[in-house]
């Protein structure tokens, strides 16, 4: 026993000693959330629009003003014709075109239908089909204004966004940065720690000496076991603080959920080093393995339901994709162990499956 | 004469060093891994995997009006496309618990007496329960549902209009001079992307990606691991000059780099088919440019740290920032303004830019020049940054 708490005590140095390394463990957290915070949003607002009119009078002039007051849309520019409209949405002046046609408003109050063009740059599909709908939108307005038309009837949708009401992505995303952030920690740095000792021929050193190689495995896991909690505190107090995250369920919860996912990815790390024997091999299995996959395949950015099949079949073995499910879960919907007990028990599995996959394939004598 | 055989004598260190450069990358089994097999893997899987694109969303029904109207608004999100039934029944509780599994994403309630306050009052409130949780999908399958209900309402006028209800005391129900009574006929056009698939616009954002790391992250890891063994001192060491050392480092990846992206446009177009409107001379050329900024940067990175995993380690911080905040993944105008301004220095987000309007928009060169002399200038600044910093001698 004393020799193992010599052996952690030695891994703390390790980790304290190379400053850079813990730098860049500690802040990369925090930063990330920083980051995604403010980038990760697809909110559609100060659309740029420009407004082709003919023949302007009284009709085109308030439908024009109304687009300008909505605060979504901000005019950039009125011509009489098309011609500059290719450049101007080629230089990303402009997102969205509307197009009236000559004597809109003589059509308009003849009783005639009125046609209107309504032209978006739909190069990114969703915010394209977004911008279409707050047209439609101003459209329907304005013409629900001038007086309904007799039997109209309308549907009105109440609409309640549940588990995350103003729709902020700063809440959807967090859970994902954890298991993202566990992952570089646990998995990649243990991997390359316990890589590095072969490399560098210290791992004959350890094996010759009492310890045992469970020892040895303990004593270099452990301490980012510590540095990976940490970090999951520090990013939920960041999202609470700057961005004001909700925790609608329980906290210890999430604490031991997360826990277990960190002992999920330290013995997948285990597992890479068992099976290889220098850094960069590590690195690349650490990549491949789990942050790739995390990063993709586990619904933390793009949503699983969008994707081919397959893809959603081979989510299935990755940790990430649990934990996301459970994290959001806890956070979000404030659910409890009632109706996460299924996810629970497969990181469970996975953290069993990997353990006796790197204690088999661990060598206790080098080549 | 001097000049001739100085520029000789360059040509032929830069080459010989650059040739070396080469023969290791061939060599090592893990940089081919790394050139050749990930970009693809990475292209062809994050292509795939890129898609906000929002499928057949899963519907529960809430039905407490049972009614033909109400059946027939379930009918229309059956018929859609855009949704699936999965539960319909008249317990809000069953249906709170389909959302909390996370089985449905959306619940549609039917109040009762929907279709008598139809008829009666024109106008009759219906209960939309969105899975916020799926981000910006949310948005998209709520106007998808909104935009069913509007179209079934105006169905549902012309229906009612000419019913008997609407005949008073014998007398036909005029309809009262409403002024200006044309409708406005609006007609909708996508430009770009009518097909609205998300494979034209992620790929050539992710070919972008891809550049960016073999620019930056092989370059630091490459002169990193010359530390490590030592090797950098050794070439510290001969006559070659700083400015040769550097250009040949450059040189190779800056070759595999552009290798990487005609395969990866290859694969655009033939796997994907991602349309190419503009000019592909004009797309490689500001890629060459792009890329002295990359490779630059990698450069950088490698001057200031002394092990592999710290090069690896700062030039996926970089490149994460750099990828997160160039709007490859999320429009640019969505984000905060201050974040807007601050990209503008981020050298990813012109790429990106250029990269769409020359593939997706066909951009000619007055509509991307801003970004080419933005990134001309970044490879200025970059590449005197890495130089000045590069020493020759071991600190």
């Amino acid at each position: 026993m004393k020799a193992l708490f010599g052996l952690l005590r030695k891994e703390t140095y390790h980790i304290l000693r190379d400053r850079r390394t813990l730098f860049v463990l500690i802040f990369m957290p925090i930063v990330q959330v920083m980051l995604f915070g403010f980038s990760i949003s697809t909110d559609v607002r100060d659309v740029r629009m420009v407004v082709i009119d003919p023949t302007p009078d009284a009709t085109t002039l308030e439908i024009r003003d109304r687009f300008a007051a909505g605060g979504i849309f901000r005019v950039i520019g009125v011509a009489r014709n098309a011609r500059s409209l290719e450049h101007l949405f080629g230089t990303d002046s402009a997102q969205v075109a509307l197009v009236f046609e000559p004597s809109f408003g003589e059509h308009l109050a003849a009783g005639d239908p009125a046609q209107l063009l309504v032209i978006t740059d739909a190069t990114e599909p969703n915010t394209g089909a977004s911008r279409q709908m707050y047209v439609n939108a101003v459209i329907q307005q304005y013409e629900s204004d001038r007086g309904t038309p007799p039997g109209a009837v309308r549907i009105t949708p109440q609409v309640r966004a549940r588990f995350n009401p103003t729709r902020k992505s700063t809440n959807l995303f967090v859970p994902g940065l954890m298991a993202m952030v566990l992952n570089i920690i646990a998995a990649l740095m243990t991997a390359l720690s316990l890589t590095r000792e072969k490399e560098t021929g210290t791992m004959e050193a350890l094996l010759v000496s009492p310890l045992r190689p469970w020892q040895i495995i303990i004593g270099k896991v452990t301490p980012y076991l510590g540095i990976g909690f940490v970090s999951v505190l520090a990013v939920l107090v960041v999202a609470k603080v700057v961005f004001q995250v909700p925790m609608q369920g329980s906290l210890a919860l999430l604490l031991a959920e997360g826990t277990l996912f960190i002992l999920v990815a330290l013995s997948f790390g285990i597992l890479i080093s068992a099976r290889t024997s220098s850094q960069r091999v590590a690195l690349l299995a650490a990549m491949m393995g789990t942050m790739l996959p995390t990063q993709m395949l586990s619904g933390f950015i793009f949503p699983l339901e969008s994707m081919p099949r397959p893809l959603q079949w081979i989510s299935i073995v990755v940790p990430a994709r649990w934990f996301v499910f459970i994290a959001r879960g806890i956070m979000l919907k404030g659910v409890g162990l009632g109706y996460l007990w299924r996810e629970t028990l497969v990181l469970g599995a996975m953290t069993l499956v990997l353990l006796v996959a790197s204690a088999r394939s661990f060598k206790v004598r080098l080549q | 004469m001097n000049i001739a055989s100085g520029v000789r004598g360059f040509a032929r260190r830069t080459l010989a060093l650059a040739r070396a450069e080469v023969l290791h990358v061939v060599r090592d089994r893990a940089s081919l891994v790394q050139i050749i097999v990930m970009p693809l893997i990475q292209l062809l899987v994050l292509s795939n995997v890129a898609t906000f694109a929002v499928k057949r969303s899963p519907a529960y029904f809430v039905d407490f009006d049972r009614s033909a109207t109400s059946r027939g608004i379930a009918r229309r999100f059956a018929a859609s496309d855009l949704f699936d039934i999965v539960g319909q029944s008249a317990s809000p509780d069953s249906a709170n618990e389909a959302m909390l599994r996370g089985d449905a994403t959306i619940v549609v309630t039917i109040p009762h007496d929907f279709e008598r306050a139809l008829t009666r009052d024109k106008s009759a409130p219906i209960g939309l329960d969105v899975n916020a949780e799926k981000g910006s999908a949310a948005g998209i399958v709520q106007s998808y549902a909104a935009q069913i209900l509007t179209d079934y309402s105006a169905e549902l006028g012309q229906e009612i209009v000419p019913t008997r209800s609407n005949v008073v005391g014998g007398v036909p129900w005029e309809v009262p001079p409403v002024p200006n009574a044309g409708r406005i006929d609006v007609r909708l056009r996508s430009w770009y992307n009518q097909t609205l698939d998300y494979k034209h616009y992620m790929v050539p954002g992710i070919l972008v990606a891809l550049v960016t790391m073999i620019g930056t992250l092989l370059t630091a890891q490459n002169i990193a691991r010359e530390k490590e063994m030592g090797t950098l001192e050794q070439l510290n060491v001969t006559p070659i000059g700083k400015a040769e050392f550097i250009t040949a480092k450059l040189l190779p990846f800056w070759v595999l780099a552009m290798v990487d992206l005609m395969l990866g446009l290859v694969a655009a177009r033939l796997v994907f088919g991602v349309p190419m409107r503009g000019s592909l001379v004009l797309l490689m050329g500001s890629a060459g440019l792009y890329l002295i900024v990359a490779l630059a940067i990698g450069l950088w990175i490698s001057t200031l740290v002394e092990t592999q995993q710290q090069a690896m380690f700062t030039s996926f911080f970089v490149i994460m920032i750099y990828l997160l905040m160039s709007g490859l993944l999320t429009p640019i105008d969505s984000m905060p303004h201050w974040v807007q301004i601050a990209s503008l220095v981020n050298p990813v987000r012109h790429f990106v830019s250029i990269s769409r309007a020359i593939l997706v928009k066909g951009a000619g060169i007055t509509e991307i020049g801003t970004h080419l002399a933005i990134l001309g200038l970044f490879a200025v600044t970059f590449l005197t940054l890495a130089i000045r910093q590069y020493r020759k001698r071991a600190a």
